[in-house]
């Protein structure tokens, strides 16, 4: 692989940076502030593009940028896993950068300037962790998305919220000061070195038990990942609004999460250490484990966001479950599973906000009968809770399909039985929504709390829906999540370059 | 034993001084008594240098013309002077520190009122 | 002239101290700009005394011509340098602050007063860094006391006298066992020169003597520093006295001493002798945890902002120490980096606490709602002083850390990992209460709102250059960590 020196990864995070201080300067000017939003959106994706395209050609870009001290560099790299996860990640920010636009001025919330300054730091953090070349410089990043998302979560200010930040705040910054900068530590005392390299660092550096340690050190220390008993923290962020769930709870944290763990999988110990070790096998248990678990939890909640959650805790241990594995087509699975889940998951919270900004409603048992009035927006939900669910025509449908053939090669069959489960369980807690829209009647009292509509000239907001008898959320939203839908059909018949780097990345 | 108390006689007086104006400072509720404690204590180590300086026999560093006869530095033996330069300035450091802490004495019996420590305490703790 | 740089840097401030005395007969506004020049003078020989000796090794100077062991003399080597540094940077920042500070919360007619003790302050401080001359830094050491005790009682706050009493009972005791420990060296060698002493003890180092020496150095220094448990005189001190004082105390005073006790561990006495000898190793390895531990689960328990800061201050400390025992060069790095890197953030807290007192007289973290909205660039200096207390990667205070970490894994005590990890997370838990106070919640008086923030730019500067520093110490470490590192290799090495 060909290695050219590139400044291109900072300005891929500069972006959205410089764009967080527009923001911030014209904040009494709205619409000039959601437009420095939008170009920051748009010039990052067009600059991922540009890298993806030389990462294709078989090139790896690299950039040093300083030096703290002998033996910690902050460098930036990118590889086909990174720019695997910033095409996701800065492309998903365009969408969901039109639809906080329509959800914030639909629900007057305050605080819309430091909502959308927090929002383009969180996403130049997530672009430092796709890009670095070192464990230091992703901590670094990590702990950056951690302090920059707290305002968008504690947004509402009320005590709830608060106390939910709080909890968001300890569990993440908790678990990576106590266990990931440690492992940190011991990484760097027993390998000399934090650079991420194909194939590991530690290999032959230490002991089995050192081994075991930094492991389990680093699993518990990348809390952003959510596999159990480290995932509470993600049910507590949901008192965010919306768009933040669907951006930074459904991709940019949880994916950097486990994003951190391939890497470390694949870079700093590498598939064959962690084979020899068996702790591949120990780790797909943990995933296993979480994967159940939290559907099983999800079937209990009645809150439309807790369930999308606690879903998203199960999803995400698909990933790890896919880098456990060890085997070529399970690693593609999970890698492929981070853009497909990003797609169906998204969808799934741009429907839940549409329903909370139009109906007002946030809990299942109230959905009776909602199909009717926005059938955009179910026709939608659908479409992701299916590709979460897994059937084919649907994305979700090819992680799943690699992760199951990986499982075979690698000779783990309860893991299949596991996959078998949760789909049944996805099934079971995504349908009975599905059906109580479209075909449960309205209940009475829910037929007039309808007081998001009407209000059309003082949001600033395009909301046409009323002149056909419908009661969507505002243009804005509707496109937004149909999009992202389409996407999730889309990329069942057309994931090539996605499945193009995966199998780069995996190596098969 | 007697010869180990005998001997260094000089060094049980310093320490036994130095006790008493440690337990001085320690136990007196007295913020003057306090510092009557510390000038017992810095004193003890004035005269741990001072003896420690001393040789039998011997007189005052004075240098003398060799005119005055028998008495010149091949044939005398003369106290080490130095200790008792080092110990004129920490009597300086003494006298200054005695000050410094007589003015702090002052300064709190016309707030307080008193210079006993524990009611000191007391409404210090009452005005929190 | 540049050859007389070494007594310059003392004389200087010396000098200034009573210059600003009189000065302060004819117009009292004088004393601080000359309190400001002074420092800025000292700083910047300092800063030229650091970079000669990075080019032409170890300076000595002899006071008055006489050679040493016989004459003083003054070292400027890379430790040493490295401190005079860090103590001279810190006091000009201070004494910029304290001008508008001291007018208002001190009193004008106090000004003259404060300014000439805080030079006598700095006279011994530097003094002490610089005199290689065992007696010579018992003088400096009381100089700095005493300037340091009537600075502490120089406030409004009313029980800063009673404070400053303690502070001098334990400080005097302190100030005595030093001299002690110095008479027991003297009566065995004869001689008070620093590196004649080296040369002569080695072959003492079985006397009982040497020992008892030794003991009283590291209690006298302690009590100064304080070294849990000797610690009690710094709650009430650090906490009472005029922020601007708190600040020097905290990041100078307490820096001086812990130097002064490095100095005697490892160039008076040489390191193989304190490690072997002596069990200061275990003691430390006992003492230093506990300290960073209890003091930073008091200061969560504290409201007082400035009672907190104290508490963390002792904790801090207790990270300097561990460094010292664990007694590798890393190690050792770390904890020269964190003296400078703890003067910087503990100076800049307790100025930063001085603002936020200045302007709302408020000292309960808790009465600090809404601050982010009504001082909005003081809390946002405030959140990176606390950033780098806790050790956030890219401030200062995670380059210490990491040493620290780094330091113990390669002495095989991973044990220390969890205490450093435990106490950075109370510190975080404790900062960040702050920090959500002022900024996510709404003042308690709408009034507060409207009061505009009238804090003069010259507080803010020094603080604002200080929180720069924490920043670009953080990013470009290895400036700081090639001064320490040197230092550390002096220290360690052979003679």
């Amino acid at each position: 692989m060909e290695m050219i020196q590139s400044p291109l990864p900072i300005f891929v995070i500069a972006v959205s940076l410089i764009a967080a201080g527009l923001i911030r300067l014209s904040k009494d000017r709205p619409n000039l502030r959601e437009f420095w939003t939008i170009a920051a959106a748009l010039v990052k994706f067009s600059l991922v593009l540009v890298m993806l395209r030389q990462v294709l050609a078989g090139q790896t870009l690299s950039y040093h940028l300083l030096t703290v001290f002998p033996g910690l560099d902050i460098a930036f790299r990118v590889d086909p896993l990174g720019i695997f996860f910033a095409v996701t990640a800065s492309f998903l920010w365009i969408i969901t950068s039109f639809y906080s636009i329509g959800y914030v001025r639909a629900l007057h919330e305050h605080a819309q300037t430091r909502y959308f300054t927090a929002f383009a730091v969180a996403l130049s953090a997530t672009m430092g962790v796709a890009f670095s070349a070192n464990l230091f410089t992703s901590f670094i990043f990590y702990e950056i998305i951690t302090l920059c998302t707290f305002p968008l979560v504690a947004h509402k200010e009320t005590p709830e919220a608060i106390r939910g930040a709080r909890r968001y705040l300890t569990y993440l910054l908790g678990t990576s000061i106590a266990f990931q900068l440690p492992a940190i530590f011991l990484t760097y005392t027993a390998a000399g070195t934090l650079d991420f390299t194909a194939g590991g660092i530690l290999a032959g550096k230490g002991s089995d038990t050192l081994i075991a340690v930094i492991f389990v050190l680093f699993m518990a220390g990348i809390a952003k990942a959510a596999l159990m008993p480290f995932h509470s923290w993600l049910p507590a962020a949901m008192v965010a609004p919306t768009p933040v769930s669907a951006l930074l709870h459904a991709v940019a944290v949880v994916k950097t999460g486990v994003f951190m763990i391939l890497r470390v999988v694949l870079d700093v110990f590498g598939v064959d250490l962690l084979g020899e070790i068996g702790l591949g096998t120990a780790l797909a248990y943990a995933a296993s484990f979480t994967i159940i678990v939290s559907s099983v939890i999800a079937l209990r909640q009645d809150n439309l966001k807790a369930r999308l959650a606690y879903s998203t805790i199960s999803q995400l241990s698909y990933v790890i479950l896919g880098a456990a594995l060890l085997t070529p087509a399970a690693v593609t699975g999970g890698i492929m599973h981070i853009v497909l889940h990003a797609f169906g998951k998204i969808t799934l919270f741009f429907t839940a906000g549409a329903i909370y900004v139009t109906a007002h409603k946030t809990k299942i048992s109230e959905l009776d009968g909602i199909g009717r009035t926005m059938p955009i927006t179910m026709t939608a939900f659908t479409i992701g809770a299916l590709s979460m669910i897994g059937i084919p025509l649907f994305g979700g449908f090819l992680s799943k399909w690699y992760i199951v053939l990986g499982a075979v090669e690698a000779g783990q069959f309860p893991v299949i039985i596991v996959v078998a489960v949760s789909t049944v369980l996805n099934a079971c807690y995504f349908l009975p929504i599905v059906y109580a829209a479209f075909f449960k009647p309205p209940r009475p009292e829910a037929a007039h709390a309808n007081p998001g509509t009407g209000h059309e000239s003082e949001h600033h907001v395009y909301w046409p829906w009323k002149k056909y008898g419908l009661e969507e959320a505002p243009l804005l939203m509707v496109a937004a999540l149909t999009f992202t839908a389409l996407g999730t059909i889309a990329l069942f018949f057309a994931p090539s370059s996605f499945l193009a780097l995966a199998r780069m990345i995996a190596g098969g | 034993m007697i010869e180990l108390i005998a001997g260094k006689y000089n060094y049980w007086i310093y320490i036994t001084l130095m006790m008493i104006g440690f337990y001085a400072m320690i136990a007196k509720g007295n913020l003057i008594k306090k510092i009557i404690g510390l000038n017992i204590f810095q004193t003890a180590v004035f005269l741990f240098y001072i003896s420690m300086a001393v040789r039998e026999g011997s007189t005052a560093p004075i240098l003398l013309s060799r005119a005055h006869g028998a008495l010149t530095p091949e044939t005398v033996t003369y106290t080490n002077p130095l200790p008792h330069v080092l110990i004129l300035t920490a009597i300086v450091v003494g006298v200054s520190v005695t000050a410094v802490a007589l003015a702090l004495a002052i300064k709190i019996y016309r707030t307080y009122g008193t210079l006993d420590e524990y009611r000191i305490a007391k409404m210090e703790q009452g005005a929190e | 002239m540049r050859l007389h740089f070494p007594v310059l840097v003392v004389l200087i401030p010396l000098f200034g101290a009573i210059l600003t005395f009189f000065s302060g007969i004819i117009r009292r506004a004088w004393a601080w700009y000359i309190a400001m020049a002074v420092t800025f003078v000292s700083f910047a020989i300092s800063l030229d005394l650091l970079i000669s000796v990075q080019t032409a090794g170890r300076i000595s100077y002899w006071l008055g011509g006489w050679a040493p062991p016989w004459g003083i003399e003054y070292v400027v080597d890379y430790f040493s340098g490295y401190i005079l540094v860090v103590i001279s940077f810190i006091s000009l920042m201070i004494a910029i602050f304290a001008g508008p500070y001291v007018k208002k919360q001190i009193g004008p007619e106090r000004e003259v007063n404060f300014f000439a003790l805080y030079l006598l302050l700095i006279t011994g401080l530097l003094g002490m860094v610089i005199t290689g001359d065992i007696f010579n830094v018992y003088v400096f050491l009381e100089i700095a006391s005493l300037s340091g005790y009537a600075l502490v009682a120089v406030g409004k706050k009313k029980g800063a006298v009673v404070a400053s009493y303690n502070y001098l009972i334990l400080g005097s005791v302190g100030a005595v066992f030093v001299l002690l420990g110095i008479g027991h060296l003297y009566m065995v060698t004869g001689t008070l020169n620093m590196a004649d002493l080296r040369e002569r003890l080695p072959e003492l180092y079985h006397s009982r003597v040497v020992l008892t020496a030794f003991v009283f150095f590291v209690i006298g220094f302690g009590l100064k520093f304080a070294l849990f448990p000797l610690h009690t005189w710094l709650l009430s001190a650090h906490s009472l006295a005029p922020s601007a004082v708190s600040a020097i105390l905290a990041a100078a005073v307490l820096k001086v001493n812990l130097y002064a006790l490095m100095r005697v561990m490892f160039t008076v006495f040489t390191p193989a002798f304190v490690y072997e000898a002596v069990p200061i190793q275990e003691i430390f390895f006992v003492i230093a945890p506990i300290a960073i531990l209890v003091s930073s689960v008091m200061a969560l328990a504290q409201t007082n902002i400035k009672r907190m800061l104290a508490y963390s201050s002792i904790g801090q400390i207790g990270y300097i120490v561990l460094g010292i025992a664990l007694a590798n060069e890393t190690a050792l790095t770390g904890s020269l980096l964190h003296v400078l890197n703890h003067a910087l953030m503990k100076g800049g807290l307790f100025l930063l606490a001085g603002v936020i007192i200045y302007q709302t007289d408020r000292y309960h973290i808790t009465d600090w709602k809404g601050l982010g909205k009504t001082m909005p660039l003081t809390m946002l200096v405030f959140t990176i002083y606390g950033l780098s207390m806790v050790g956030v990667p890219l401030t200062a205070g995670f380059v210490s850390k990491w040493y620290l970490a780094i330091g113990a894994l390669e002495a095989g005590r991973w044990y220390f990992i969890p205490v450093i990890l435990v106490s950075s997370l109370l510190t975080a838990v404790y900062f960040w209460r702050i920090i959500e106070w002022g900024y996510f919640h709404e003042p308690d008086d709408p009034e507060d709102a409207k009061d505009r923030c009238h804090v003069p730019w010259a507080m803010m500067i020094p603080i604002m250059i200080m929180a720069f520093l924490l920043l670009f110490f953080g990013v470009a470490a290895f400036i700081p960590e090639g001064l320490a590192r040197q230092a550390a290799i002096m220290l360690l090495g052979a003679p």
